[in-house]
């Protein structure tokens, strides 16, 4: 018993040591910029970079849109799924799961094909059009998380019968679902909201090949001419993406209040 | 003739190849209190959840006040309905949970406050209001329910198994609560158990159901005492069966064993020589020594449970074992497992009935 707890112990600290000496490295490196003395200078430089402002801030608003549309896709079909057509919960957990199978290059090239300027939908000839692409195009990345998500959140609630019970008190769908099933999973919800937030702003591969200057690419774009910078970036990203999931965490705590059913 | 308050008219559901309402034919009057009773499976649920409009019939009609609302969704209908799982709003209160009926049909915030505050003091939780869901015990929340289903004063109240999740003592008073706030309301009740005992005890009127179909229909004392099919007889209280032969079909005399007697009931067409079944309830049957029984057998105690105020004997008579109720009575200990009693039967409360 002893034993197997002091091994536990070292399988942890060398998990833990994987993680972290390459994480503390970069950010010993990100305070190396002056030579002999430690600086947050490098900070300051991605700081106050106006590229980086409006490239975090676009991955932001992208974020966020990916989130809204995302919601609004996955919540109502989530919530349908399960009240009326529970046989197809199987085909559509496994068109969730394909953003994970199909490499976003694959997806990208796709896109590309299908809008681009001489296509039916030339989403790719412009500005607007190559944004609403690439939320899009985050919608269907996050659709594995976000789905999931809501079907956990859903599943804590009994929805035929909460569902029912608003119907004859007179609510029509959308108070259903907007008023009961939403306020219940809304921390399910949440979390998935997150972890899409986490996935958006470290996305590289689908904003560069559509030409959108997210702060991933701003990233790639100082990797190759800086030395301190990137490492500087590579902490800033690393504390969004572990903020969004420490929020994750936090929400978690809410739920009880409302999960319980009886 | 009154016209019925509610109609269910020609009813069939089906599912698939399957038929779960058999053209099922009814008629409540207003402010009655009436259960669908019948075994898992026979359609009560269904009935009672096409009436919501939660499902819809395959064929017939539902109407309510003389207007077909067949065709109606659930959220036109102006019914209230009370679930199994009490299916209260987890991320809502008390009062807002009473509130979501009048806050939908779009009632002031004064006005609703009032009818919450007067809901909650129906069924007794006034301070509750504040309370969430997960806070109240199975038998509060199912209060809560039945005050969020009444406040936006429905036409017509359908209870779905209410009390089955709630433990046995809250369950006979919150049944006997909701008896009484029915009563006071005058709302026309629709109430779906297995339980027959629940079901007689706060019905006007009974449907027993079995198979999709009806059994019979009654107020339940005529379910309980006159019970028109063998199902009804069996599923409502229990049965004792006792196997006789026809000595004189004319004279309806019938041969139990070696005892003989007359039985009133017994049915024309049929004839000497026969074997029919005699079925009594176990108060029809007594340890012999009253006047009034006229059939008299002797048996053997084979079974004693001791009940409280009542003990149930179980009394083999060379191949019939039937049932019987005594009173317990503290100077007098029950008869011991084995010992040979004589048992009296009222050949007036003996039923010949039909398969």
């Amino acid at each position: 018993m002893k034993s197997s707890r002091l091994w536990s112990w070292i399988v942890f600290g060398i998990g833990a040591l994987y993680f972290l000496v390459p994480l503390i490295a970069t950010f010993e490196f990100s305070l190396k910029i002056r030579r002999g003395t430690y600086s947050f200078d490098a900070y300051a430089n991605v700081f106050s970079d106006g590229r980086f402002q409006s490239a975090f801030s676009y991955s932001l608003i992208v974020g966020l849109a990916t989130i809204v549309v995302g919601i609004l896709i996955v919540v109502p079909a989530a919530y349908y799924v399960r009240l009326r057509a529970p046989q197809l919960r199987p085909i559509i957990e496994f068109v969730t799961l394909l953003p994970l199978i199909i490499p976003a290059i694959i997806l990208v090239f796709g896109y590309i094909r299908m809008y681009n300027t001489s296509s039916i939908l030339p989403l790719l000839g412009s500005n607007f059009g190559s944004d609403v692409l690439l939320t899009l195009a985050y919608v269907a990345l996050a659709l594995p998380y976000l789905y999931r998500a809501v079907d956990t959140g859903l599943r804590t609630i009994d929805v035929q019968t909460l569902t029912e019970a608003a119907n004859i008190l007179g609510a029509n769908q959308w108070t259903i679902i907007t008023r009961v099933i939403f306020p219940n999973i809304i921390v399910a919800v949440l979390s998935g909201a997150f972890l899409t937030l986490a996935i958006v702003i470290g996305e590289f591969t689908i904003a560069s090949l559509l030409n959108r200057q997210v702060f991933g690419v701003y990233m790639q774009n100082v990797g190759a001419n800086r030395a301190y910078e990137p490492s500087a970036l590579a902490i800033v990203s690393f504390i969004v993406t572990w903020g969004a999931m420490g929020m994750i965490q936090l929400l978690a705590r809410f739920a009880p209040k409302t999960a319980r059913k009886d | 003739m009154a016209e019925d308050f509610l109609r269910i008219a020609e009813l069939v559901k089906t599912f698939g190849s399957t038929t779960v309402v058999k053209g099922v034919d009814l008629g409540f009057e207003k402010g009655e209190f009436v259960s669908l009773l019948g075994p898992s499976g026979c359609g009560k649920t269904t009935i009672l959840r096409m009436i919501a409009g939660f499902e819809r019939p395959t064929s017939g009609q539902i109407i309510v006040e003389g207007k077909d609302i067949t065709d109606l969704s659930p959220n036109q209908r102006k019914i209230g309905m009370v679930f199994q799982a009490y299916a209260l709003f987890p991320n809502m209160n008390v009062e807002d949970n009473i509130g979501f009926g009048l806050k939908i049909a779009g009632t002031g915030r004064e006005q609703r406050r009032a009818r919450v505050e007067e809901m909650l003091k129906l069924i007794g939780l006034s301070g509750f209001g504040k309370r969430y869901p997960f806070e109240l015990s199975g038998g509060q929340q199912q209060r809560v329910a039945l005050a969020r289903a009444l406040a936006p004063s429905p036409r017509m109240l359908l209870l779905d198994e209410p009390l089955s999740a709630l433990d046995a003592k809250i369950r006979v008073s919150l049944r006997e609560q909701i008896r009484e706030i029915q009563r006071e309301l005058g709302i026309t009740t629709v109430f779906v158990t297995h339980d027959q005992e629940e079901a007689l005890s706060i019905s006007d009127r009974i449907v027993v159901m079995n198979a999709g179909h009806v059994e019979q229909f009654g107020a339940p004392f005529e379910i309980y005492n006159r019970p028109k099919t063998k199902f009804v007889a069996t599923f409502v209280g229990t049965l004792n069966t006792l196997n006789a032969r026809v000595v004189d079909a004319s004279r309806k005399t019938v041969a139990i064993g070696s005892a003989e007697a007359q039985i009133p009931s017994l049915p024309e067409g049929i004839s000497s020589g026969e074997m029919v079944a005699l079925t009594m309830r176990p108060e029809a049957v007594s340890l012999a020594n009253g006047a009034a029984r006229d059939i008299v057998l002797d048996g053997t105690v084979s079974e004693v449970a001791f009940l409280g105020s009542v003990i149930r004997l179980k009394v083999d008579l060379g191949g019939n074992v039937v049932s019987l109720d005594t009173f317990n009575d503290q100077r007098t200990p029950p008869p011991a497992h084995g010992s040979q009693v004589r048992v009296g039967i009222a050949s007036s409360d003996v039923l010949v009935l039909d398969n």
